[in-house]
């Protein structure tokens, strides 16, 4: 999973671009072409994601063929019309999809959106926190090895960064648990909250899914403790993830900027070291950063999946797992496809953040 | 008085893959107060790294021996602290590429204060205060508002003038200029070195230019140091130097810098008779390269006349952004044409398809600016110059057109086992004459060349412009020479064509535009060109001064 | 051209001289990582004390259900009576045999899009960016989820399974490919040497097949080693979900690890800890391998010798020497949005 962060290659001086510079209001229209960027990008995953699931057969006898008779699984496939040709099926699903609606998953009868709704604050949450320990280990560090370049402490940071990353989140998960639930037992091994807890927070009024906010609304700190010592373990397997291409990210664009003439202009003119990477090479390097940082919000999603399942931790990707277990391909594709729909709206906005930041586009 | 900068027998070494290389080997020298100092030398003399050894601004790679004055104190073995506290106030840096030496996401306000805010305390307003007078003294209009843009929206000459404000700010003794104005325009060049010039006068402030371009040295330098691989060979009084140099070198170099109206009238060819056809013929011709999305597209080059007729060379001259090269890349098939018309060979570029066009493209030929890439880095040069033959049927495979090769290598002085080298173990003039047998190789009836010598250093240009006419005299090739550099062009065409802005402003025989130019941007262009004579170049500043004023 | 001359222009070979210090130091641990599991993996049935899906001794008595490391079994047993130590072997078999395969099937389709996409341009470049980058913005475990559904229905049991496996992060891989070498098709394209062979009237074929492709693959090496570690953390994902492939069809981390979850909650670490082990080791010589070629690619990143430790060196003479300090930087790094 860490393709994510392959740089582009070292691009040599390309021919003297003849391009005029973009006239005045330019970031209205970057912010409209990149907007309607995401419908190409959601159509392309969806049609992509129905082809996929439909080509080698209908979901029904994926999730019941060989538990019920041929005639009754016949008849079943028919009410749910995937007897039709698959370009209706396909041009349906569109119009579904169009209108918000994912469908109904095979297991339970229930629609895709409601289980989004449900289960969605979780991942959220365990996403937020993530991304929190990821910025928090990521940045600083990855500033760090850019200032120390090429020395010891660059060294174990960097090491420490392709560990990270080279251990796939569900083992650091059992890892984690090993350590700290079972042998020192000091941390829960897995769930969001205490049984107990859990019952007082499904019973509250419109709950928002997100522990955090929900435990602050009971307003008891017992609760509220709880929740947050089962998100400590999540948090940590996921953002260590994500911590160590943040690193890496950061680290080499940092000395990437470094290496540019303006910062050894300012250098020329007394500048400190210091100020040099924390002022005069961040900026600029985080342009591309924050590009790359929208890329992780993929890996992030893929990464909840298996964090979810490893701490049993009730959220989307937990019940993406669950539906893949019993074979519920419905369900499996809505989800999918909404993700999808999630993924290009947040790589939209980080976008947009990077655009915000870089005053060539902004002016 | 003592010497602002004095350096004593200065060695700089690299750590490359190869080994250790020298690059600064034994150089003295020094600066006085209120003193232009010009270093000049070509690529790899040494020049850059010895102002940089100045302010500790080399690479982690490089080792600094011998010992460098600042104002009395050897700056060479300071670091950290002490090393900051000299950089900026006991000499400041003015770079070759403005648009490089600022950083793109901060205003220039910013820029400037931050230099300040390193070596005093100062308040928020105090520094906008002081960057905005010093972005007045440099000549930048409305520096209230101006200190609060971003460097994007400045032009070229304007960028410049922020960084000598950067540096000016500082209020250092010695500003090191490392060559400021190579990256511009020449008529942008001329700004900048009377901004320069003025500010030695108005401050005081001693300059050490780097520099390879002898006309530049000859408008600014009071004193001139000449530098060959490592060494300081030569140095004395700018009017010494260019009326009696003593090294051979030296001589070399400045006999190799081309002069406007070098030629002699005997020398120049008779206009061909009115009956010799067009090889290209453009009438109106528009280029636009299309904008994207919503974006309008950009008029390269607006409502163009020219034609060039068999075995005629035409220079096209223009500064960065006027054209010149669109039109080349045009005529060669490479850049669609909008309207208007373009005939090559009699073939209509507009609407014409490379299916149509490729047969023609054996009777053209084209050498690109850039040696360096303009060379399959995986294929030996005798390839290279073999892919025409093999493209066009006329060997099999590069082996069986060697023959050919060889010949063609001949030709451009180059010995055959040359064909076997791979192209980055030639030199930059090497290449560019590879580049010429390949060209060459169909014996073309139009030969394209886009700034083919301005990558190289000028002794090498020379001998490549040598080259280039003494084989058109054999060939009989028709040519559209293109360059930013008139005295270039001057040495070769029979006719130049002045582009401005995408608008061909003037064309005529040689001789005419260069000696009594019609259009006024002709007549600016000809006299912000410095000439390497310190005593002709006064009068020609204040000539152009005057035309500076009688414009304005 | 001498033997050793010709050697030094080998990839990897060449980086590994041409590098220092650190980076040198980081390179040959990634080689001597990923080496011994080639050599595990090739020589598994001789190193592996019992077979894959072995559940019984040669005398006939079954394993022990999650045994502790022992003299019979250095590693214990899983909870299915397997032992830990052979199935940890065996799998480097399994990762390579997927790696390769997945490489084969994507290097292929990628880089040929690629490089038609990047040097035609056009509407077809176009659509294919557009689809690259949503495939490339989406969750890769997710479509290999997907992927694999679709090859084996979620229910590998053959070594077919393997093959599913192979493919599905294939599917995945493309894109990738496809991103880096248009980059560099069109970075090339760009070059004068290319228009130098149009304006000859070279046909597009040769220019593309001649003069593009050759030059835009530099960066292949590099990609490849990030991409294989990614399809074994693809793959062991895949296995951990239960998509992977059946223990006794060959040998999976992802699978082992997926079994070993409630054994953790009950202090059993031996079943956990060898798979997981084995995959952070092989990804991180992969990676390792993958960063320095990355560093040593990158101008702006590469580590030069010290002038004064650089004496009586062979290094072998590279083409971009530079001396002068500040050269070969790309001026415009973060202008590379060129999406919209």
């Amino acid at each position: 999973m860490t393709a994510a962060t392959v740089p582009a290659a070292p691009a040599a001086p390309s021919a003297p671009r003849r391009r005029p510079r973009p006239a005045g209001g330019s970031l209205g229209r970057y912010i409209l072409v990149r907007f309607l960027l995401i419908f190409p990008t959601v159509f392309i995953l969806v049609t992509l994601v129905f082809l996929f699931m439909r080509t080698t057969g209908d979901p029904i006898t994926a999730a019941l063929g060989g538990r019920l008779p041929a005639d009754q699984l016949a008849e079943r496939i028919h009410e749910a019309g995937y007897d039709r040709p698959l370009i209706v099926q396909y041009v349906e699903y569109l119009g579904h999809v169009f209108t918000g609606d994912f469908g109904r998953t095979l297991t339970d009868n229930q629609l895709v959106t409601d289980v989004l709704f449900r289960y969605g604050g979780a991942t959220l949450e365990l996403a937020l926190y993530a991304l929190l320990v990821a910025f928090a280990v990521g940045i600083p560090l990855g500033m760090l090895a850019a200032y120390f370049r090429d020395r010891w402490p660059d060294a174990v940071f960097r090491v420490f960064a392709i560990l990270c990353y080279a251990t796939p989140v569900f083992f650091a998960g059992l890892v984690l648990k090993l350590v700290f639930a079972v042998w020192l037992g000091v941390l829960p091994s897995s769930g969001r909250a205490g049984p107990r807890n859990e019952i007082a927070l499904g019973r509250l009024e419109n709950p928002t899914g997100v522990y955090l906010i929900d435990a602050i609304r009971l307003g008891d700190p017992a609760i509220l403790g709880d929740v947050l010592q089962h998100a400590v373990l999540p948090a940590i397997a996921l953002g260590l993830l994500t911590a160590g291409i943040f690193l890496r990210l950061v680290r080499t664009n940092v000395i990437g900027t470094f290496a540019m003439p303006y910062v050894d202009a300012a250098r020329s003119r007394g500048v400190s070291e210091y100020r040099l990477v924390r002022r005069h090479a961040w900026k600029p390097a985080l342009i591309p950063i924050i590009t790359v940082i929208g890329l992780q919000v993929a890996l992030l999603l893929g990464g909840a999946v298996l964090t979810e399942t490893t701490f049993e931790w009730k959220g989307l990707g937990f019940e993406l797992a669950q539906y893949l277990q019993a074979r519920d391909f419905v369900a499996v594709q809505g989800i999918v496809a909404l993700l999808a729909v999630i993924v290009a709206v947040v790589n939209f906005l980080v976008d947009i953040a990077a655009a915000l930041i870089d005053p060539r586009v902004r002016y | 008085m003592s010497d602002v900068v004095e350096i004593r027998d200065l060695h700089v070494d690299f750590a490359t893959d190869a080994g250790t290389v020298p690059a600064v080997d034994g150089v003295s020298l020094s600066v006085a107060p209120g003193e232009v100092l010009a270093v000049v030398g070509e690529s790899g003399s040494g020049k850059t790294v010895t102002s940089r050894a100045i302010i500790g601004l080399l690479p982690e790679t490089a080792s600094t021996r011998g010992a460098i004055l600042l104002r009395g104190t050897d700056v060479v073995p300071l670091s950290g602290a002490a090393l900051r506290r000299v950089r900026g106030t006991d000499a400041a840096m003015v770079f070759q590429e403005p648009s490089a030496a600022l950083n793109p996401v901060y205003p220039v306000g910013w820029q400037i204060a931050e230099g300040l805010r390193a070596h005093r305390r100062l308040s928020r307003a105090e520094a906008r205060r002081i960057a905005i007078d010093y972005l007045d003294r440099v000549g930048i209009p409305e520096p209230e508002s101006r200190i609060d843009h971003y460097p994007h929206q400045f032009s070229g000459g304007q960028k410049q003038r922020v960084v000598i404000a950067m540096a000016l700010a500082l209020e250092p003794e010695l500003i090191i200029a490392d060559e400021p104005t190579t990256a511009l325009d020449v008529t942008v060049q001329a700004e900048i070195l009377d901004l320069l010039r003025r500010i030695r006068d108005e401050f005081g402030t001693a300059v050490l230019l780097i520099t390879h371009n002898m006309g530049v040295v000859a408008d600014l330098a009071d004193r001139v140091a000449v530098m060959l691989d490592g060494h300081l060979i030569e140095q004395g009084p700018v009017g010494e130097i260019f009326a009696a140099p003593r090294e051979a070198y030296t001589r070399e170099l400045l006999g190799a810098v081309p002069r406007v109206g070098a030629r002699t009238s005997a020398q120049r060819r008779p206009d061909p008779s009115p009956e010799t056809a067009d090889v290209v013929r453009a009438q109106n011709l528009v280029i636009e390269y299309p904008g994207r999305f919503t974006r309008p597209a950009f008029r390269a080059v607006d409502g163009v006349d020219l034609r060039i007729r068999a075995g005629e060379v035409v220079g096209l001259v223009g500064e960065s952004g006027s054209g010149k090269t669109t039109i080349g890349r045009a005529i060669a098939g490479l850049t669609p044409v909008t309207s208007g018309s373009l005939t090559v060979f009699d073939h209509e570029m507009i609407g014409t398809s490379e299916r149509a066009f490729r047969p023609l493209r054996s009777r053209i030929g084209f050498v690109f600016q850039d040696p360096s890439t303009s060379f399959n880095p995986l294929l030996t040069i005798a390839q290279c110059v073999a892919e025409p033959l093999v493209v066009h049927g006329r060997a099999r495979d590069p082996r069986s057109a060697r023959e050919r090769v060889d010949e063609l290598l001949e030709a451009v002085q180059l010995p055959a086992a040359f064909g076997d080298r791979y192209p980055h173990e030639l030199s930059g003039g090497q290449r560019q004459r590879a580049s010429l047998a390949r060209a060459l190789a169909l014996d073309p009836e139009l030969l394209i060349a886009d700034e083919p010598t301005s990558a190289l250093d000028v002794s090498v240009q020379a001998r490549v412009l040598e080259l280039f006419s003494e084989l058109q005299e054999r060939f009989g090739f028709a040519c559209l020479f293109i360059s930013h550099d008139l005295a270039v062009v001057d040495l070769l065409a029979d006719r130049i064509a002045v582009l401005y802005r995408g608008e061909l402003v003037e064309e005529g025989r040689s001789e005419q535009v260069l000696q009594s130019p019609q259009h006024p941007y002709t007549q600016r262009l000809l006299a912000s060109l410095p000439v390497p004579d310190p005593v002709e170049q006064a009068q020609r500043r204040s000539a152009l001064a005057a035309l500076g004023d009688g414009a304005a | 051209m001498g033997v050793r001359a010709r050697l030094g222009r080998l990839p990897v070979i060449r980086q590994v001289r041409q590098s220092v210090g650190l980076q040198r130091g980081m390179l040959v641990a990634g080689l001597v990582i990923t080496g011994v599991f080639a050599i595990l993996a090739i020589f598994a049935p001789l190193l592996a004390p019992y077979g894959f899906n072995q559940l019984k001794g040669d005398d006939g008595v079954s394993f022990g259900a999650q045994d502790p490391p022992s003299l019979a079994h250095p590693f214990g047993t899983t909870v299915g009576g397997y032992d830990v130590l052979s199935r940890v072997i065996w799998g480097s078999q399994t990762a390579f045999f997927v790696i390769a395969v997945a490489i084969v099937l994507s290097i292929f389709a990628g880089v040929l899009l690629g490089l038609v996409s990047g040097y035609l341009g056009g509407w077809l470049d176009r659509v294919l960016v557009v689809i690259a980058d949503a495939v490339y913005a989406f969750p890769t475990l997710l479509l290999a989820i997907v992927a694999a559904i679709v090859i084996s229905h979620g229910q590998s049991n053959l070594v077919g399974g393997v093959f599913a496996a192979a493919i599905s992060i294939t599917v995945v891989f493309i894109p990738q490919y496809f991103r880096v070498i248009r980059a560099e098709a069109v970075r090339v394209k760009a070059e004068a040497f290319v228009e130098s062979a149009k304006v000859i009237g070279a046909s597009t074929w040769r220019v593309m097949f001649r003069h593009v492709l050759r030059n835009s693959t530099r960066t292949l090496p590099l990609i490849l080693t990030l991409n294989a570690s990614e399809a074994i953390l693809t793959l062991a994902a895949l296995g951990f979900l239960g998509f992977g492939i059946e223990p006794t069809s060959a040998a999976e981390w992802g699978y082992d690890l997926n079994r070993s979850i409630s054994d953790v909650t009950s202090g059993i670490w031996w079943t956990s800890i060898f798979p997981g082990a084995a995959i952070v080791l092989i990804v991180l010589g992969l990676t390792l391998i993958g960063e320095s070629l990355n560093d040593l690619a990158d101008p702006r990143l590469r580590t030069r010798r010290r002038s004064s430790d650089a004496a009586g060196d062979d290094g072998a003479a590279d083409d971009d020497i530079e001396v002068v300090p500040g050269g070969a930087i790309d001026a415009d790094a973060p202008a590379d949005r060129e999406r919209a």
